[in-house]
């Protein structure tokens, strides 16, 4: 049992939730309230990492984060180190490609709020600020508790773009579904299978925790 | 114009655009007076309500309220919905589901308040609408008709500039609406703003409304007091909305002024009406006669009344609608059917049924004649 890779996987996991979660309700509001042109065509890019292999982002990420990108460049000047094949290159890589797993149910969240509810706020006098904070999240709050969920069990299950973008750099980058795939081809079944065991637990237990929330949630909401 | 004289808290609304639901809108309410924006559904009645709290932006309009310029499309100002003093009592209600009644309330007292000060405020609100001991209860706790007073109390807790109703009785049950509607009456006697009322129902109009304004399609057809827009419709199509049936074409053919009488021609009959010199001998126009107007004759036993604007016609509908029959007669020479309401008794003992001929009275004093 790799103990590293399961640490370095949930700090992966609670960071990307961390950053995901402001990120997936401004995007998720924005998109739920706001009629634009090309929203669908914004709808469609937020969603590619749904459709797309994780080893077609990783790559992409991989080529965006190398020395010779501005990105790259600027992150090093800022830091000092390089964006690639780092726990920071993952953090990015992970927030980036669970974007459509918590701007999703944010944005499905929003919208079932009623409208007249919404307006009843503003005719309440409330701020635009003031109604997000007392009337849209409260209501919304189901679907980010989703959001994160989801965000956090699919980091920790996450492979191809782990690998593409942080290799496999013991303590630093080896996630725990990288170290299963180490163990399995250096023939450890025993640490392959206790890993994949507790990787299921908490996927499953995840999932229970999403349907428990949002049906107390419900019922507090008086739904 | 609702109102011939703005007072300072008055609320002066023109509102008019193309799509994507026609607006042409012009009216006043003064500070304590109710008026009743009345139509057919989906004629652009809540739209109207909406542009005024802010929730949409018509293209060209105009909003005063209080003193006060909340939308300008000429010269660019545009309140957002929240900086506007209005109380919004909506149709389905709109309460906040996860709030209790008292914290419904207490969300649109200003933020200013102290949290006692607010609970103060609230728990008084609710209790105006008779709604003590409920506040820690949750929408969804409460009936509709409750759920209607929170909404009330909440509407009322901005003291607001302007009250906004969007048939806000149309979710309850028929004895709740009256208890409300009666609440509506009492209520209204401690408010010294607009109070602007949506809705589709013409008896709810004439119950609580001091004026009224007539809708269709987005348009605002006719607009003044009550009882003057019922009794005078300005137009055959305010007439219709009013739900006067029977609307004829015709021609001026005498004025006599000093039998004080009009004289139309409608297909083939001479009709006589109360004297109403605005329209010139030769002039066509429209004209109506309310059910109340037209009187059966007694076929057993003819009356008095037969003497008046005497007509003939075949009975082409007769249906019992509980304590009265309502009756459509074919006159010859005209298409549209002539409509009339006797009690059920009266239509059994004179044997009225299908295909028999009968003969009415137009009584000349209810005769209204309106533009063509």
């Amino acid at each position: 049992m790799d103990w590293t890779a399961l640490w370095i996987s949930v700090e992966l996991g609670l960071w990307t939730v961390l950053l995901l979660l402001p990120l997936g309700v401004f995007l998720g509001h924005f998109l739920a309230f706001h009629r634009f042109r090309g929203r669908r065509l914004l709808e469609a890019f937020l969603a590619m990492p749904l459709v797309l292999p994780p080893t077609v982002i990783g790559y992409y990420l991989l080529t965006v984060f190398g020395k010779g990108t501005w990105i790259g460049q600027g992150w090093e000047a800022l830091t000092g180190g390089p964006l690639a094949f780092t726990f920071e290159g993952l953090i990015a890589a992970s927030v980036i490609a669970n974007i459509p797993f918590a701007v999703q149910p944010m944005q499905r969240a929003f919208e079932a709020i009623p409208p007249e509810v919404r307006e009843a706020g503003m005719c309440c006098g409330m701020s635009p600020l003031r109604l997000l904070r007392r009337i849209e999240l409260p209501l919304a709050w189901p679907g980010a508790v989703t959001a994160m969920v989801l965000s956090f069990a699919h980091t920790l299950g996450e492979f191809g773009i782990v690998l593409m973008v942080g290799g496999n750099i013991a303590g630093e980058t080896r996630t725990i579904s990288i170290a299963i795939y180490d163990r399995v081809q250096a023939f450890d079944d025993v640490a392959a299978g206790e890993m994949a065991a507790v990787l299921l637990v908490i996927s499953f237990v995840s999932i229970v925790c999403v349907l428990t929330l949002a049906d107390r949630i419900g019922q507090r909401h008086g739904k | 114009m609702a109102s011939e004289r703005r007072n300072d808290k008055a609320l002066a609304v023109t509102l008019r655009q193309r799509a994507p639901i026609p607006l042409d809108v012009n009216f006043t309410c003064n500070a304590g007076e109710l008026l009743a924006i009345v139509g057919p559904s989906g004629g652009g009645k809540s739209t109207i309500l909406r542009a005024i709290a802010g929730l949409v932006t018509p293209s060209s309009g105009r909003i005063e309220c209080n003193g006060k310029t909340w939308l300008d499309t000429e010269t660019g100002i545009n309140l957002a919905a929240h900086h506007r003093s209005t109380g919004f009592v909506f149709q389905s209600f709109a309460l906040f589901p996860h709030m209790s009644a008292r914290a419904n309330v207490e969300e649109a007292l200003p933020v200013e308040a102290s949290l006692k000060e607010r609970r103060r405020i609230a728990e008084e609100l609710l209790a105006r609408v008779h709604l003590a001991g409920l506040e820690e209860r949750k929408p969804s706790e409460l009936s509709g008709g409750q759920q209607q007073r929170v909404a009330v109390a909440r509407a009322l807790a901005r003291e607001p500039n302007v009250i906004l109703l969007d048939e806000p009785f149309s979710a309850v049950d028929e004895a709740t609406r009256k208890k409300l509607q009666s609440e509506l009456l009492t209520l209204r006697q401690t408010l010294n703003v607009p109070i602007l009322l949506v809705t589709h129902s013409l008896e709810e109009a004439t119950l609580l409304a001091d004026n009224i304004c007539l809708v269709h399609h987005g348009k605002s057809l006719q607009s003044g007091p009550t009882q003057t827009v019922l009794n005078n419709p300005a137009s055959s199509q305010a007439a219709r909305l009013i739900g006067h049936r029977n609307i004829f074409g015709g021609e001026i053919v005498a004025q006599l002024p000093e039998a004080q009488k009009t004289m139309i021609s409608w297909a083939g009959h001479r009709v006589e009406a109360d004297y109403q010199p605005d329209f010139t001998t030769g002039s066509q126009i429209m004209w109506l006669v309310p059910q109340s107007g037209v009187i059966l004759h007694q076929r057993v036993r003819p009356s008095k009344g037969e003497r008046e604007n005497p007509i003939a016609g075949e009975v082409i509908e007769c249906l019992k609608a509980g304590d009265n029959t309502r009756i459509a007669l074919c006159v010859s020479g005209e298409t549209d059917p002539l409509a009339l309401s006797v009690p059920t008794h009266v239509a059994e003992r004179n044997s009225i049924r299908i295909g028999e001929t009968i003969q009415v009275s137009l009584l000349a004093k209810a005769i209204h004649i309106l533009p063509d």
